[in-house]
This record gives C-alpha cells, sequence and structure tokens, in this order.
C-alpha cells in the first residue's frame, strides 16, 4: 500500500499533480490516497519531502531467481503452419538471451509439424522443445496448457514469449495461473533492465493513450505475450545449427473436458485481419455493404486484407472478425488506409501503433486526420478508382 | 443453472488521455461505465438464464463506487449482486483479481457456469478470465461469439479464431469469456430498474472472502508498473493539397515502398 508519513507530508500537492489515475489529494494540508491507486509509484518519485513510500508486504515462498535461466518463444503452429508471429519473436527473442547470454528455445506444440522445428531453428533459435501428439493437432487449452506448464517447470527459463493472437492469449494466461508468474499481454517492447537483467515489458494501456512499462522482479518466468507485427524476424538461416528436443507427454496432460466438434476456418487469408502488412478499412463513409466492393479492389491492388469501423459492423456490411479497435482487433501494419472512417478513439486506440496511417475523408476536420501520416479531404468514391489507377499505373512502370 | 457473470468498472475510453505536457491523466470528470464486453457476457447470462432457468449474480471487484454500476447490472436482469471491495486489492494485476475473485466466488456459491467478458478496455488483457478457471480447475473457452445450443448439462459454442472459429462442446461447471459478436445487450426494463433501487448489494472485504494479504493487491500481483509514460506522437503528418489527381499523385509516389 501507499503510505503517507503525517510528519514529512507538507502538503504541497505535487503528488496529486503526478498521480496519473487522480488517486491522491491533498486535504486538509495532508496527501489522502484514493480507491483508484494503483500503486504506480509516480507520486512517490514526485514527493521532494519524501513523504510517500510503497509498502510491500513479504510474500513466502519466493522464487529462487537463479534457478531459471534462458529465453523461451511459443511456436504457434496450427493447420500445418507456422504464426508468423512465432517467427517474429524469435527476432526479439535472440536479442534478449544475447543480452542475457543465454540459450534462446522455441516450444513447439502440435501434430504433424514437418519441418517447423528447421523453421525455428533457422530463425534463430538454438533449441526445439517439441511436444507432438495425434491430441494435439487441434488447439485446446487444458492440454496446451499442461504441455507447456510441465516443460516450463522442468527447463526453468526466465523469460517465455507468445504471439497475443487468439491462441496465445487464450491459454498462456493459464498457463501464467499454474507456473504463478506474472503476465504482462499484448507488449509492444521488450528490453532487458541493465542493472538486474528482468524483462522491461512495455505495452499500450486505457486504450492506447497511456504507454506503461512492466516488471516481473520476483517470479519465475517473466511471461508476457507480444502483438504480431511490431518485431523482426531474422532473414531465415538454412546453415543455422540447432537441437531438437523431444518431449514426452502423459495422458493425464492430453485430456481435455473441451471438445472439439469443428474447426471452420472462414476466407482465412482474408479474416486474419492481425497478421496483415496492408490493411484498406472502411467506415460509414461506405455508405452501404456494396461499398466494399471498392475496398476489395483497393486491397487487390495492393496485396492487402479488408477491416472497418464498428459502426459497418453493427450495420451488418462486413462480418466482425473485421473490426478494428477497441471492441475489435488491435492491429499494427506497415500501411493502414482509413476510408470513410471519422477516428473515433476507440477505432483509433485499434490501429495507432500502424507504421504509416492514411485517411481519406470528405470532412475536413474528421479526427482521423490528427493521427494519419497522410490525408487527403475528398469523396472516396472519386478517390479510391483514382487511386486504385494510379498504383496500377505505378506497377506497370 | 447456478451463472456468475464478473463485471468491471473502467474508465470511458472517451474521457481517458494523457496530457502530454504534466505526463498525467487528463481527469475532469471521466465517467466510469460497465466494461464493454461485460455488457454482452451479462446480457447472455440472462439469456441462458430465461431459456434453462437459474440464478445470475453479478459479481465485480473494485471500489465502493462501482456498486451503482452492479445496479445497473441488476436493471438488465441479474438476480443479485457482489461488490468485492477493500483498500487491501489496490494495485491488484490479473493475477491478484483472478485470485480474489477465486476467493470471493468460493464462499458465494457453486457455479455451473461463469461468464466474463474477453476484456476489460482500461487493460486489455484478456486474462482475468482464463487465470479464473485455472484456479478453479475447471475449463474455459476463450472468445466465444456464439452458444449454438446449451442444456441443463453443458454448451455447444463458437469460440473466435484468428482464421475463422471452433465449434466446442463443453460441460458445466466451465467460464466463458465473450467477444461483442454474441449479442445485443438489452436496455434495463422499467421493471429492471425499480428491482435495482430495492436490491441490496453483498459487500464482501478481504477478510470475508478469506483472502491471504500476501496474494491481494499489490503485493499479490507478480507484475508491477514501473513507468507510464505517453505514447511516441506520430509524426511527419501531412495533409495533402491540390486537386484530386494532384493528392492522389502524390499519396500514390509516397507509398510506393509498399507497393
Ligand atoms: C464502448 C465502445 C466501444 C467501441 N469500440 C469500437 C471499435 O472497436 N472499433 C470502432 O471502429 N469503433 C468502436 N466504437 C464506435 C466508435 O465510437 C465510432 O462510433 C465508430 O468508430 C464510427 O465508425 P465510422 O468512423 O465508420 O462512422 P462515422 O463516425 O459515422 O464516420 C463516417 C465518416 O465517413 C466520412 N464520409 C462519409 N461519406 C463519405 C464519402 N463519401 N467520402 C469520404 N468520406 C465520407 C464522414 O465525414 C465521417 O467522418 C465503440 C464505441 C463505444 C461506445
Ligand atoms: N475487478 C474485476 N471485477 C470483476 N470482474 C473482472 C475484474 N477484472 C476483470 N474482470 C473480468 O475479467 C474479464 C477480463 O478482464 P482483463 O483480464 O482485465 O482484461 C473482464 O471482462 C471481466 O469479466
Amino acid at each position: 500500500m501507499l503510505q503517507v508519513s503525517e510528519e514529512l507530508c507538507i502538503g504541497c500537492g505535487l503528488c496529486e499533480e503526478s498521480c496519473p489515475f487522480a488517486a491522491i489529494a491533498v486535504v486538509d494540508g495532508l496527501a489522502v490516497v484514493g480507491d483508484t491507486c494503483t500503486l504506480c509509484g509516480a507520486c512517490v518519485e514526485s514527493c521532494t519531502p519524501g513523504a510517500l513510500t510503497i509498502v510491500l508486504a513479504e510474500k513466502s515462498g519466493a522464487t529462487r531467481l537463479t534457478d531459471w535461466s534462458g529465453v523461451w518463444v511459443y511456436a504457434e503452429f496450427r493447420k500445418g503452419e507456422l504464426a508468423p508471429v512465432s517467427l517474429e519473436l524469435l527476432g526479439i527473442g535472440r536479442q534478449l538471451a544475447d543480452t542475457r547470454g543465454v540459450p534462446l528455445a522455441a516450444l513447439l506444440i502440435g501434430a504433424e509439424t514437418g519441418d517447423a522445428a528447421r523453421q525455428l531453428i533457422g530463425h534463430g533459435a538454438d533449441t526445439v522443445y517439441l511436444v507432438e501428439d495425434p491430441a494435439l493437432a487441434l488447439f485446446r487449452e487444458e492440454p496446451y496448457a499442461a504441455v507447456a506448464t510441465a516443460a516450463i517447470r522442468r527447463f526453468r527459463p526466465e523469460i517465455v514469449l507468445a504471439g497475443a493472437t487468439a491462441i496465445g492469449r487464450s491459454f498462456i494466461p493459464g498457463v501464467a495461473t499454474l507456473l504463478d508468474a506474472g503476465l504482462t499481454a499484448d507488449c509492444t517492447a521488450l528490453a532487458i533492465r541493465a542493472e538486474d537483467g528482468a524483462l522491461l515489458q512495455t505495452r499500450p494501456a486505457f486504450g492506447g493513450n497511456i504507454m506503461a512499462t512492466i516488471v516481473c522482479e520476483e517470479s519465475r518466468p517473466q511471461m508476457a505475450t507480444v502483438r504480431p507485427k511490431v518485431m523482426k524476424a531474422l532473414v531465415f538461416d538454412a546453415q543455422r545449427q540447432g537441437e531438437v528436443v523431444v518431449l514426452d507427454t502423459t495422458a493425464g496432460q492430453l485430456a481435455s473436458r473441451v471438445q472439439v466438434l469443428e474447426s471452420v476456418v472462414g476466407q482465412a487469408a482474408e479474416v486474419n485481419i492481425q497478421e496483415a502488412d496492408i490493411l484498406v478499412s472502411g467506415g460509414r463513409g461506405l455508405e452501404s455493404a456494396e461499398g466494399f466492393a471498392l475496398l476489395r479492389r483497393l486491397a487487390e491492388v495492393l496485396g492487402a486484407k479488408v477491416s472497418a469501423s464498428r459502426a459497418v459492423v453493427d450495420a451488418g456490411w462486413i462480418p466482425y472478425p473485421h473490426q478494428v479497435g477497441q471492441t475489435g482487433k488491435t492491429v499494427a501494419p506497415k500501411l493502414y488506409i482509413a476510408c470513410g472512417i471519422s477516428g473515433a478513439i476507440q477505432h483509433v486506440a485499434g490501429m495507432q501503433t500502424a507504421e504509416t496511417i492514411v485517411a481519406i475523408n470528405r470532412d475536413p476536420n474528421a479526427t482521423i486526420f490528427s493521427v494519419a501520416d497522410y490525408g487527403i479531404v475528398g469523396d472516396l468514391s472519386e478517390v479510391i478508382p483514382k487511386l486504385i489507377d494510379k498504383i496500377e499505373e505505378l506497377r506497370q512502370r | 443453472m447456478k451463472i456468475c457473470v464478473c463485471i468491471k468498472q473502467v474508465p470511458d475510453a472517451k474521457e481517458v488521455r494523457l496530457d502530454p505536457v504534466t505526463n498525467t491523466l487528463a481527469r475532469e470528470g471521466v465517467q466510469s461505465i460497465m466494461n464493454p464486453f461485460d455488457e454482452h457476457a451479462l446480457e447472455e447470462a440472462v439469456r441462458l438464464r430465461e431459456s434453462v432457468g437459474g440464478e445470475v449474480v453479478a459479481v465485480s471487484m473494485g471500489p465502493p463506487q462501482a456498486e451503482a454500476m452492479l445496479r445497473e447490472a441488476i436493471s438488465c436482469g441479474a438476480d443479485r449482486a457482489v461488490l468485492v471491495s477493500d483498500r487491501a486489492f489496490a494495485g491488484a494485476d490479473t493475477w491478484a483479481t483472478a485470485y480474489t475473485l477465486e476467493h470471493a466466488l468460493r464462499r458465494i456459491g457453486d457455479f455451473d457456469l461463469i461468464l466474463c467478458g474477453k476484456q476489460a478496455i482500461d487493460g486489455d488483457t484478456a486474462q482475468v478470465g482464463p487465470g479464473l478457471a485455472t484456479r478453479f480447475a475447471i475449463p474455459y473457452v476463450a472468445c466465444v461469439q456464439k452458444i449454438r445450443h446449451a442444456d441443463a448439462t453443458g454448451l455447444v459454442v463458437e469460440r473466435m479464431m484468428d482464421d475463422g472459429y471452433d465449434v466446442v462442446a463443453v460441460d458445466y461447471p466451465v467460464l466463458l469469456t465473450v467477444v461483442k459478436d454474441i449479442n445485443e445487450p438489452r436496455v434495463p426494463s422499467l421493471k429492471g430498474k425499480m428491482k435495482a433501487k430495492k436490491e441490496t448489494i453483498l459487500h464482501l472485504n478481504a477478510a470475508d472472502i478469506g483472502a491471504e494479504p500476501a496474494a491481494i493487491g499489490l503485493a499479490g500481483s507478480p507484475t508491477r508498473v514501473v513507468k507510464v509514460f505517453p505514447p511516441e506522437a506520430r509524426g511527419g503528418r501531412a495533409m495533402l493539397s491540390g486537386t484530386v489527381d494532384e493528392q492522389v499523385a502524390q499519396l500514390a509516389e509516397r507509398l510506393r515502398r509498399y507497393l
């Protein structure tokens, strides 16, 4: 808890100003802590008289940190393919492992994984721990969590990373719970703290309005899920050497109370907007479901996928898996083209980490322009066909 | 059937902004709302009770102000509500939140079904639901977009995947986290509003639920926020100018590296 020393507090109000959560206020010349305090420590730093301290209760059975070493990446394998984010994680994982001077391993779970282990080694893994069984062909939380937990307990990596995908965000929290480990969701930056080698995990919070850096100081492993597309994969090196360690499973681990009756692949290539390099996104400015035909043509010339604002998903013009934003998906493509989208904060929360943002809107005051790198004020039914022509022209040259 | 819905009070995203100069959250009149995903969880719980019978209990861990949100939950169809509130819960991360909710739920009763939102929009972690189910050692299905079938013994649901969806069958007890697509939440009825006004909301503190002091709040949280800062401002903003053709030509030129 946050303690205020009545002797030292001079009621200056510096803490009140520094608090990101409006949780501390000076009342009758003394700082008073409110219920919204998250113990982030901003006030403690700001307090010149040194009247504030965060008091931690002792947690029993502290983990021996030195027992844990190495960096692990969960390699997501589904229906014969590795998720691209797994290779991206090996890229950042390699950096983290090299900084710490420890090996990098991938944990591959699935059935008939073919040359996936080779792929992982070629992309930077020193070791691949392979758990293969027909029972793991389809994703189910319990067996995936059980085999991952068993492997982590056995080999004790200090860091475990997974993609912030549907699968990663579903079973990794279960693994963290079984291990009593800290888990940071949907990170966009990872680094090693020089003083103590702790993993600095940075992620957006409050719909991207603030960034927070999080550490797990006392528990191991330090676990994080990482947003697809923000880390860079290493170039595949067929010569790279690595070891594949096959792990056994037990019947208990593979048992599940959830039965997958059917696995329906949508227009897969189209639906997974989080893995797209380019997104062409449509809003109410498209005026009708037919408006998406125009967007699909633009997407085609760009090799892009199509996404949308909530307004048009709610209108039934395009299914929910395409929705970007706070109550949809968070995307970080290289290029995001917003067409007829006003730029409501709930939408922007889901796309503001795109590398380049283009907005096409006929209202010059639309808020989307304030996050756009390039903006065109105009009617999209005029602008988009011209843009398609122009891009085709550039392509031919 | 006994159904529990976990709901969280969150600040309204429209109003949360970090002041770029002082690096603090702009706080003027930030409204609190029911986490949007939880509205869908609540609606689904009420629909299930309407079809298979039983009771819906809404549970929230939060400050005393969250009571207003729990009354809203009752007006939307929850039978009763429990507020789990204690200063010692402050600073809880998802581990400590799941721990606290687990102890609260054990105290409240045996549930066949626990419903959570996919994620809370303040932290966007999506970890409390899976964490809670794991603590109870019951199965869970995350990101449910549809309940296809429900009866007295179990459910058949569709769970959203990145490449489509899976149809899965599971028996009670089970925990589901739901996405927005699952339903359209109702507006409170007049009768519901009357009930919400009268209903007493049970308050439970750390001692009531038998929580270990070292496992709740900041002390029980393996993760710790060491820094908050504004996101990097996006640079190089350019409104293109000229005729539409000129603007399109400039844009296409600048997008060349993506072609
Ligand atoms: C709790 C909550 C959660 C939400 N979550 C999300 C979310 O996840 N994702 C999301 O997107 N929204 C979300 N919203 C909704 C959000 O607030 C906005 O209502 C929504 O994003 C608006 O969609 P839009 O931009 O398509 O429509 P509008 O706001 O109606 O904007 C349409 C735009 O198109 C322009 N336009 C119209 N015609 C043309 C034309 N012919 N040529 C060019 N431009 C044109 C207009 O100038 C306008 O700017 C959420 C809201 C709430 C309350
Ligand atoms: N303090 C809380 N009280 C009740 N339910 C919560 C609380 N925090 C999280 N939840 C539930 O867990 C879900 C996921 O939250 P989160 O893991 O914080 O993104 C929410 O949609 C709620 O259903």
